[in-house]
């Protein structure tokens, strides 16, 4: 694998560029020393959403790791510490919305009831803040900019043309633009202290960026102005004019699309003509608020490694167009209080209590010493010390250590085992530890991966700030559900705040 | 099965992943399937931990028993210049389209030629024969757009026969459509136990049919093992913590007293998760579709992962029968 070279700095969409990402650490990482804190520095949250100056929240990240979610809890949270905040969501779970009483996609701010006006000691104008929450609807927006930039004549033209009706509703990049659109807006309208948006769910994490840039550039571009030059002229005939050349490209887009198709575009072009300058305008103005340091961008990822992947590029392309990152979220991260076990011990416990389920007494406990040091891997990490961990972090079934006491206790307890499981009716008591056990491995396991990977992206970008919301078992349904995560969120750069 | 397996899924249920276990499991008995990509994401490239992948067929894995996986990263602008050529023979004209901002206009701003081109790419791999009139691809497995995306991307081919009414691209899209909704094509949905996905999927079946898209099957991703039953985790929540404590120190854990408490909560969270993965099963079997279970990889997927839930997809039938219409 290529190593990727420091910040991306270039123009071109980089999506391809992912391919080439590192995976510096892979076999190299410290293992299951999970309790070690965390060296990166840590997310304030609360400080973001307390910040007056701070008027722009953007969460950014892949698909499927939580940024409505996140966004809408980080929404209830600074309403709840007495700001005035509305949520702009793009294409949000049904019961996640309704958790949020928008089960209407208008377009529209709505107030959110059920906010609490004190919370953790709520700051200043206890009880003043308020939340609102909207979800985009793309077309709808793209229609209010043609109505409110274009007499309604024209605007009835644009409208009905059928080339705009294919764009209005999906393009690719109509829902990023729109949704950068709609953040202009709300931002203009100035009417909240605080506005949290989620980005769309798009095949790249970047596309919201370039999508503004991208339609300024094609509206600008010496091909609309060929595409325009007929439509201006009285339609086809006036290809005549246009150089040999030009007019054989116009040919054969109209061969390729059809002439009917091509008409159309050159309508709507035409039609468009006059509010060319305000859409670039206006993306130009969306791209400086952006860059303006009353914005902060949150990265949301998941501990896995394409989520950490795209969340690295992200890094790297906010830095590139200075933009202002305020840190990454990591959603869904497990943990466990009982961490100073390991799976691999946890897992040789569990065979010996298989042992002594299944062989007698005599032969159990030979049986019991064969599967102890076959099943304790003898280059095990955390046996060779893991540096920081608690001093008694390795519990032992190795013989090696057979000076220590429990040692011996066990043997004794051994020899009581069998009369102890009789008396059990259901599950013995040594299938139901070795199940607790097992689970416990399965957690451990999905720890020390889960730290792998965040190594992976922590040796990237050591600067960037974090906070860890521990894994819930469930969805989030409703408002307490988002205070939930908006505590973890708030408590989560502390390391034990996440187990 | 179909010969052209799309594979779709919400972000973050791994549909990169079961498309390509889906193509290794595919290439059984010297077989030889295809892998599309259509997002530009390199998501194939890293699965298989290689290089990124060119616009252009390669082999990129042999399966086990002898089969090939080739790879192909559809790049929609090359589709069209290829395209372009094809039809017209344009040569460098196609570079001065490019310059003018044509070729980004067609590919990324004119609605759905994009994806015109991308599906129009991969039906013509899935419709290639050889000299001796055979397919050259036995399978073409497609790492599809998300299930929020997805009618609409297969889909909107209608939608540009529609709005472009004639010429080639009309016609490419006729004749996509027709690969597209015919059973040789089957979709499938990749979703997780949880929620979110599960009720995005239920959602995107309904519209694939409204679409008369030939749905295919739910794959369940990232299953857990149940290591405990109910009974003996609600067990193990009541009062036997002391004889836990004094098993685990049987059992060689030293200090168990303080771990009882964790393992006995570690436990509940998992009842707990278990019991939601029950209800979200049964909002899955309401589907009555047909589907395939694939375990979570444990230390995270890389390509030996991949062949592990090869395996496991083999096992449960894919790949046998091959081009004989089983199953979808």
């Amino acid at each position: 694998m290529t190593q990727r070279t420091g910040t991306a700095t270039t123009g071109t969409a980089g999506a391809t560029e992912d391919g080439s990402s590192p995976d510096p650490v892979e076999g190299t990482s410290t293992g299951p020393a999970v309790d070690l804190p965390s060296p990166t520095p840590a997310l304030n949250t609360d400080a973001l959403l307390d910040d007056p100056g701070i008027r722009i929240v953007v969460c950014c990240g892949s698909g499927g790791v939580g940024k409505t979610t996140t966004a809408a809890a980080l929404g209830v949270r600074a309403a709840e510490r007495g700001r005035k905040v509305v949520v702009l969501t793009i294409d949000p779970a049904r019961r996640l919305a309704q958790s949020m009483g928008i089960d209407s996609l208008d377009n529209v701010p709505r107030r959110v009831p059920g906010i609490k006006g004190e919370r953790e000691g709520g700051r200043e104008g206890d009880g003043s803040g308020e939340l609102h929450a909207m979800m985009l609807d793309m077309k709808r927006t793209f229609d209010e900019i043609v109505e409110a930039h274009a007499d309604a004549e024209r605007a009835r033209a644009i409208l009905e043309n059928p080339f705009y009706q294919s764009l209005s509703a999906g393009f690719a990049g109509t829902q990023e633009y729109m949704a950068m659109e709609k953040l202009g807006q709300l931002r203009a309208r100035d009417e909240w202290d605080l506005i949290i948006v989620d980005t769309p769910p798009s095949r790249s994490a970047l596309d919201f960026l370039d999508a503004p840039k991208r339609l300024g550039s094609f509206l600008d571009g010496k091909f609309i102005k060929l595409l325009m030059a007929p439509a201006k002229m009285g339609g086809r005939a006036g290809m005549k004019f246009l150089n040999v050349g030009m007019s054989m490209m116009t040919g054969t887009l109209g061969k390729l699309l059809g002439g009917q198709f091509l008409r159309d575009v050159q309508t709507f072009v035409a039609a468009m003509d006059t509010m060319f300058g305000g859409f670039r305008t206006r993306a130009d103005a969306t791209y400086k608020l952006l860059q303006a340091p009353g914005t902060a961008f949150l990265v949301v990822a998941t501990p896995e490694r394409d989520a950490l992947r795209e969340a690295a590029y992200f890094v790297e392309r906010l830095a590139a167009e200075e933009m202002p990152l305020a840190g990454l979220v990591l959603n869904r991260v497990h943990g466990s209080d009982a961490a100073r076990l390991s799976a691999e011990h946890a897992l040789a416990a569990a065979e010996n209590l298989d042992a002594v389920g299944i062989v007698d007494q005599t032969t159990g406990k030979a049986g019991l010493r064969d599967r102890a040091d076959h099943s304790v891997a003898p280059d095990s990490p955390e046996v060779v010390a893991t540096p920081g961990s608690a001093p008694d972090a390795a519990p032992d079934v190795t013989p090696d250590n057979s000076e220590r006491e429990d040692t011996a206790e066990q043997k004794n307890t051994e020899d009581h085992e069998p009369t102890a499981s009789d008396r059990v009716p259901t599950a013995s008591v040594e299938e139901l530890t070795a199940g607790l056990l097992r689970l416990h491995a399965e957690r451990m396991q999905v720890v020390a991966r889960e730290q792998r990977t965040r190594d992976r992206f922590t040796a990237l970008h050591p600067e960037v700030a974090v906070t860890e919301v521990a894994a819930l078992p469930g969805d989030v349904h409703d408002l307490e559900g988002l205070r939930a995560i908006g505590d973890r969120l708030a408590t989560g750069s502390d390391p034990a705040g996440a187990a | 099965m179909s010969r052209f397996q799309v594979v779709s899924g919400k972000g973050g249920t791994g549909k990169t992943t079961v498309a390509a276990a889906l193509a290794l499991a595919l290439a059984t008995e010297g077989r030889r399937t295809l892998l599309v990509e259509v997002e530009g994401r390199q998501g194939i490239a890293q699965v298989f931990e290689t290089e990124p992948l060119p616009y252009e067929e390669r082999k990129i894995a042999v399966a086990p028993g002898g089969g090939e996986v080739y790879a192909l990263a559809i790049d929609a602008e090359r589709a069209l210049l290829d395209y372009l050529q094809m039809f017209y023979k344009l040569g460098s004209a196609g570079r001065a389209l490019k310059k003018l901002g044509a070729i980004d206009f067609a590919t990324t701003i004119a609605p759905g030629v994009r994806d015109v081109l991308l599906t129009g790419k991969a039906c013509e791999a899935v419709r290639r024969k050889d000299k001796q009139n055979r397919y050259v691809y036995d399978y073409v497995i497609m790492d599809a757009p998300p299930t929020g995306r997805i009618t609409r991307f297969l889909n909107v081919n209608d939608e540009v026969a529609g709005l472009a009414r004639i010429g080639p691209i009309h016609n490419q899209a006729q004749a996509v459509m027709r690969v597209l909704k015919s059973p040789e094509t089957a979709v499938h949905l990749v979703t997780l136990l949880e929620e979110m996905p599960v009720q995005e999927t239920a959602d995107g079946i309904a519209e694939l049919r409204d679409a008369e898209l030939p749905v295919g099957r739910v794959i369940v991703n990232m299953v857990r093992p149940h290591l405990l039953d109910e009974d003996t985790l609600r067990t193990a929540a009541g009062g036997r913590r002391k004889e836990i404590a004094k098993a685990l120190t049987r059992a060689g854990v030293t200090g168990s007293a303080g771990l009882v408490r964790p393992l006995v909560e570690q436990a509940a969270e998992h009842a707990q998760r278990v019991e939601l993965e029950r209800e979200q099963r049964a909002v899955l079997a309401g589907l009555e579709l047909p589907g395939y279970e694939l375990p979570l990889i444990g230390e995270g997927m890389d390509p030996a992962g991949l062949y592990d839930l090869a395996t496991e997809l083999r096992k449960q039938g894919v790949g046998e029968g091959a081009g004989q219409g089983v199953g979808t």
